[in-house]
């Protein structure tokens, strides 16, 4: 099994092809889109490939140490930042074709008319434990 | 005996460990083991007096860990120093447990974590899935709050308002798990009422009362949040408001307003209601005018702006808005809702799109995108016309 991170971008993905913001949907598409998102969820926690999703505000700020007895230097929002996430899944899946299929579905989410959004996802595996046997036999 | 009946006894057996010498750490730990082991037993075995059970199991737990050479010799100095039986305190054991578990060198989260423990019984796996944190993490936040009462007496009185912030923070998380923080908040201020005659502890028992009786009313099956206005009134749950109702009046008799009964009489008056239209908005408005007095709350002006529009109309509401910093939270939402009540649609669908990007929350945000999206639409439709 092997671990990936499907991330949702607010910005710095290419355009999707059906781009039309969401408060310019009807409700009805609104909540269309919200349902395919939870039955997408409940289906991987069905299948035992979900880990974890959450959603993240789109503002937040830069920090960084400022040294010694002296308080972190904030900066902020993110106004000139290009890449901005709104959001991740983890998945637990065999392989890094069902990684792309499952990233390929999550990106049909339906939007305004009811068309799928075919927005850009951004999938990236993790880098986990070494395995129990060495990759190298003279390792 | 049910879990909850069970749980209600963990305060008193825990202070009597406490009074018998060990010290509150190693006696809630053994109290703790000493309910699981409760769990196990009792379905086939049901006990003739479960707090005696509970007070022996959970000694003899206490003991078998401090059983090394170090405890054994700190033991019989405890023996020695044992005090002489009878009453100890003036205080009720249970109120103690309140106090301790809410002390003022506690984080929030630390204090509303030994809380649940210490006071509700509930198991640090259980308290973990209820606040989605991995259990390591919340046994570390648990054995961190108890080293940092763990030289605070028992017998010192403590300030009842820090205890009902941690009560009211526990109400606030709502569901996840399988534990319902909700219910287990008015549980332990049921208890805590029972204990201490104070309007405000009852202030706070009919507020969460009343808010958790519209409960199932306020989401739609598909998870989307309802309204108020647009709340099925036939879901509430009667008796809870009905309980919620006596509760409060019997503590605003008493002439000691406070924050907790200010705003429990404001969902009262919801409740009060039987249709949107009906709601007594210009006793709710002198509610929220003591409420202003009270607190001087910024975020209690907001949602007065709100009572105000509905009372005095969309003008009156955004002329009380005015004044307000836009840095508070939910200040778009407000002023969206005042704009649409005032017929400026444009204004509001702009207000509710921003309101939406400021969202705290994932429903909140689906909500206010559904508005400006209602709007929206709407506007589509009349340019088409």
């Amino acid at each position: 099994m092997a671990k990936y991170l499907m991330l949702k971008h607010y910005r710095g993905a290419p355009a999707p092809v059906n781009n039309v913001p969401m408060n310019e949907w009807t409700p009805q598409e609104i909540s269309d889109h919200i349902q395919y998102m939870h039955d997408f969820a409940a289906k991987l926690e069905k299948t035992g490939e979900f880990v974890d999703g959450q959603a993240l505000a789109p503002e937040g700020s830069w920090v960084r140490y400022d040294g010694e007895g002296r308080p972190p230097v904030t900066d902020g929002p993110f106004a000139e930042t290009k890449d901005l996430i709104a959001g991740w899944m983890i998945i637990d899946v065999d392989s890094h074709e069902r990684a792309i299929e499952l990233a390929g579905e999550l990106s049909a989410a339906p939007g305004a008319g009811g068309k799928p959004i075919h927005e850009w996802l951004e999938v990236r595996p993790f880098l986990a434990a070494p395995p129990t046997i060495p990759a190298c036999p003279h390792g | 005996m049910n879990e909850g009946r069970l749980r209600s006894l963990t305060p008193s057996v825990l202070a009597i460990l406490v009074r018998r010498g060990a010290d509150f750490a190693a006696a809630e730990d053994a109290v703790q083991d000493a309910l699981v082991e409760a769990i196990r037993v009792w379905p086939s075995d049901p006990p003739r007096d479960p707090k005696g059970w509970l007070v022996t199991v959970a000694w003899r737990r206490f003991l078998d860990a401090t059983r090394s050479e170090v405890a054994r010799r700190r033991r019989e100095e405890l023996i020695e120093d044992e005090p002489a039986p009878g009453p100890t305190s003036a205080l009720d054991d249970t109120l103690q447990l309140y106090f301790l578990c809410a002390h003022p060198s506690l984080t929030p989260s630390s204090a509303v974590a030994l809380t649940l423990r210490a006071v509700g019984g509930l198991t640090t796996r259980q308290i973990a899935a209820a606040y989605l944190v991995p259990e390591a993490t919340m046994a570390q936040r648990i054995s961190r709050a108890k080293r940092t009462v763990s030289d605070v007496r028992l017998d010192q009185p403590g300030d009842v308002a820090t205890v009902l912030r941690v009560l009211y923070l526990v109400f606030n998380e709502g569901y996840s798990g399988d534990v319902d923080l909700a219910v287990e908040a008015i549980r332990l201020t049921r208890q805590l009422a029972a204990v201490i005659d104070h309007p405000e502890v009852a202030g706070l028992l009919a507020l969460m009362l009343l808010h958790h009786a519209r409960r199932a009313a306020r989401t739609a099956p598909d998870g989307s949040l309802v309204p108020l206005a647009e709340q099925d009134r036939a879901r509430w749950d009667t008796a809870a408001i009905a309980d919620g109702v006596q509760i409060l009046q019997a503590a605003l008799a008493r002439d000691r307003l406070g924050e907790f009964q200010a705003q429990a009489a404001i969902a009262a008056l919801h409740a009060d209601a039987t249709g949107a239209a009906e709601t007594d908005w210009v006793q709710i408005v002198e509610w929220y005018d003591e409420l202003v007095r009270l607190t001087d709350s910024p975020v209690v002006r907001l949602n007065r702006a709100v009572a105000v529009g509905e009372a005095d109309g969309p003008r009156a509401g955004l002329a009380a808005f005015a004044t307000l910093d836009p840095a508070l939270p939910r200040y778009a939402a407000v002023a969206a809702y005042l704009h649409e009540r005032d017929g400026d649609l444009p204004t509001a669908a702009r207000l509710y799109a921003e309101a939406a990007h400021r969202a705290p929350n994932l429903a909140e945000r689906d909500h206010l995108t559904r508005q400006a999206a209602r709007l929206n639409a709407r506007g589509v439709a009349e340019v088409r016309e």
